[in-house]
């Protein structure tokens, strides 16, 4: 089978939108992650210990099991319970819930790498535990963090393929629909491979420059 | 075992309140008790200095009155009120956390290590108190902090973040940081501990100042002999989680009454 130049120009425009499709679901789903993460971590922390054991067990779980099956489990079952979602809407929820709690155990780590001298001198200045948490604790979890939130949003965009089983219009669904129709699968999927090529690569060194600009930020060496 | 909570007063009263009560204070780390019965007054304007041996328990006096530990039993009063129990249907029963909060507010404290806040500039760290927890305005509380920052000798330095700091500098930040929640009560637990020798100075300095300026009342743990004689009006030597012998400065470290005493006063002038 021969590289065809005509073909692969007639499917640019429709594999660049759905790359955009891709960076959105990459994008959303991250967002999600980022903010749901850290409640699952700070929930993971308060006194409360029922709280405390149902949110560890349920981050365990969702690490355990494969993130497909909850793309379908989310997609397919929610009806069935009267819940019907969108393939973006579940997808997002899936994805963004599954890469939630590895982000919490990132904050977690984070979190816990602040030296017990720096809750202390919060006591000593009487602040409330949010005002510590906000103001004190997540300032300085969040360099050692760093580099774990970078990794998982390169790995929230590798994941981004899978959403097309339940036919969100992403890169891979794209690529499947015009083989489909074409018989030719050998430029959709080497453009697939590219465009995460060329996004993943630059993505370790730009993650390190973000790490030392945000220590930089917060005046931290 | 519950403890009967009983004989303990509500609240102190009388004509010669002290600011710092201990009463009949244990704690214990499982089996290790490291203060038994403790009982400590500290009167208002009072600077008094514990010395003793690694392990005494002179640091736990301070964290407890923190709120930094729990205790095991006794109660701990500050200006009259208790600090670790609230009253309760005419008892007193342990501090909730609502109450600890207000209860502290009156107790600052300065740490061996600093514990400056590094995502912070020394200015920032100065008013983060007063505006986060006393709600002052931004102006008041950099108002307040310029003005202690300049007590301390580091207002040219206002706009550095701790890492730029030497340990001396970062110090006397944190005694700025910890005078702007305008405290009743000072703590300073060995503060020139994590210092180089030459600058010691500059932070032993700036205590002798608010002892001679300010009438703070001050609990100090430190290993300065020389300088816990020059500044302090009452030297507590504890010794195996009690005090062993107390006095006036001249007192203790001229004329020790006890073996103890004597002997630790020994070793640390040899260690000199
Ligand atoms: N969190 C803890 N858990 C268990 N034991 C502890 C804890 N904190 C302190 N201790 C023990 O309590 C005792 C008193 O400790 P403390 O820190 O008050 O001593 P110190 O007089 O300040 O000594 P140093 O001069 O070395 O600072 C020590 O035996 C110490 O090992
Ligand atoms: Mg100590």
């Amino acid at each position: 089978m021969q590289w065809n130049w005509e073909f692969t120009y007639e499917i640019m425009p429709r594999m660049l939108w759905a790359t955009l499709n891709t960076l959105m679901a990459a994008g959303v789903g991250y967002a999600i992650a980022v903010v749901l993460g850290l409640a699952l971590a700070l929930a993971q922390r308060t006194p409360y210990r029922g709280l405390t054991l149902v949110v560890r067990e349920v981050v365990e779980f969702i690490r355990s099991t494969p993130l497909v099956l909850q793309i379908f489990f989310v997609y397919y079952v929610g009806p069935q319970y009267g819940l019907n979602l969108s393939p973006w809407v579940a997808g997002m929820i899936a994805i963004g819930l599954h890469y939630a709690s590895y982000l919490s155990e990132v904050y977690r780590g984070g979190i816990e790498s602040v030296p017990k001298g720096q809750w202390e001198a919060c006591i000593a200045l009487n602040m409330t535990p949010v005002k510590t948490y906000f103001r004190v604790i997540i300032p300085q979890a969040l360099p050692p963090s760093v580099a774990g939130m970078g990794n998982y949003l390169v790995g929230i965009f590798k994941d981004t393929p899978m959403l097309s089983v339940i036919g969100v219009a992403e890169l891979m669904h794209a690529a499947n629909a015009i083989g489909g129709q074409h018989y030719r699968y050998l430029e959709p999927y080497t453009i697939v491979g590219v465009v995460f090529l060329m996004i993943s690569l630059p993505s370790a060194g730009l993650i390190r420059a973000f790490e030392a600009w945000v220590r930089r930020k917060l005046g931290m060496r | 075992m519950m403890e009967d909570m009983s004989h303990y007063p509500l609240e102190l009263t009388g004509p010669d309140v002290p600011m710092v009560r201990f009463m009949n204070v244990t704690k214990r780390y499982g089996a290790l008790t490291v203060l038994d019965d403790l009982n400590l007054d500290v009167t208002e304007g009072e600077m008094v200095t514990i010395i003793g041996p690694s392990g005494s328990g002179k640091t736990t006096v301070l964290r407890m009155l923190m709120t930094l530990e729990t205790i095991n039993s006794g109660v701990i009063y500050v200006d009259g009120k208790p600090l670790t129990h609230m009253p309760k249907n005419g008892v007193l029963v342990p501090a909730d956390a609502k109450y600890l909060r207000r209860a502290r507010a009156s107790i600052g404290m300065c740490f061996q290590h600093f514990n400056l806040f590094p995502h912070m500039t020394a200015l920032e760290n100065c008013m983060e108190g007063p505006v986060q927890v006393l709600g002052l305005s931004k102006r008041e509380a950099r108002e307040r902090s310029e003005e202690l920052l300049e007590m301390v000798g580091m207002i040219d330095k206002k706009d550095q973040h701790p890492s730029r700091l030497s340990g001396g500098q970062q110090q006397r930040v944190a005694i700025a940081r910890a005078l702007a929640m305008r405290p009743k009560v000072m703590l300073f637990d060995e503060v020139t501990s994590a210092l180089d020798p030459e600058v010691i100075g500059e932070v032993t300095n700036v205590i002798r100042r608010l002892v001679s300026e300010h009438n703070l009342t001050m609990l100090m743990v430190t290993h300065q002999m020389g300088f816990a004689r020059d500044i302090s009006d009452r030297i507590c030597f504890f010794f195996g989680g009690r005090i062993e012998e107390q006095g006036p400065p001249d007192a203790l470290f001229g004329n020790p009454q006890r073996d103890r005493t004597k002997q630790f006063l020994s070793a640390v002038k040899e260690a000199d």
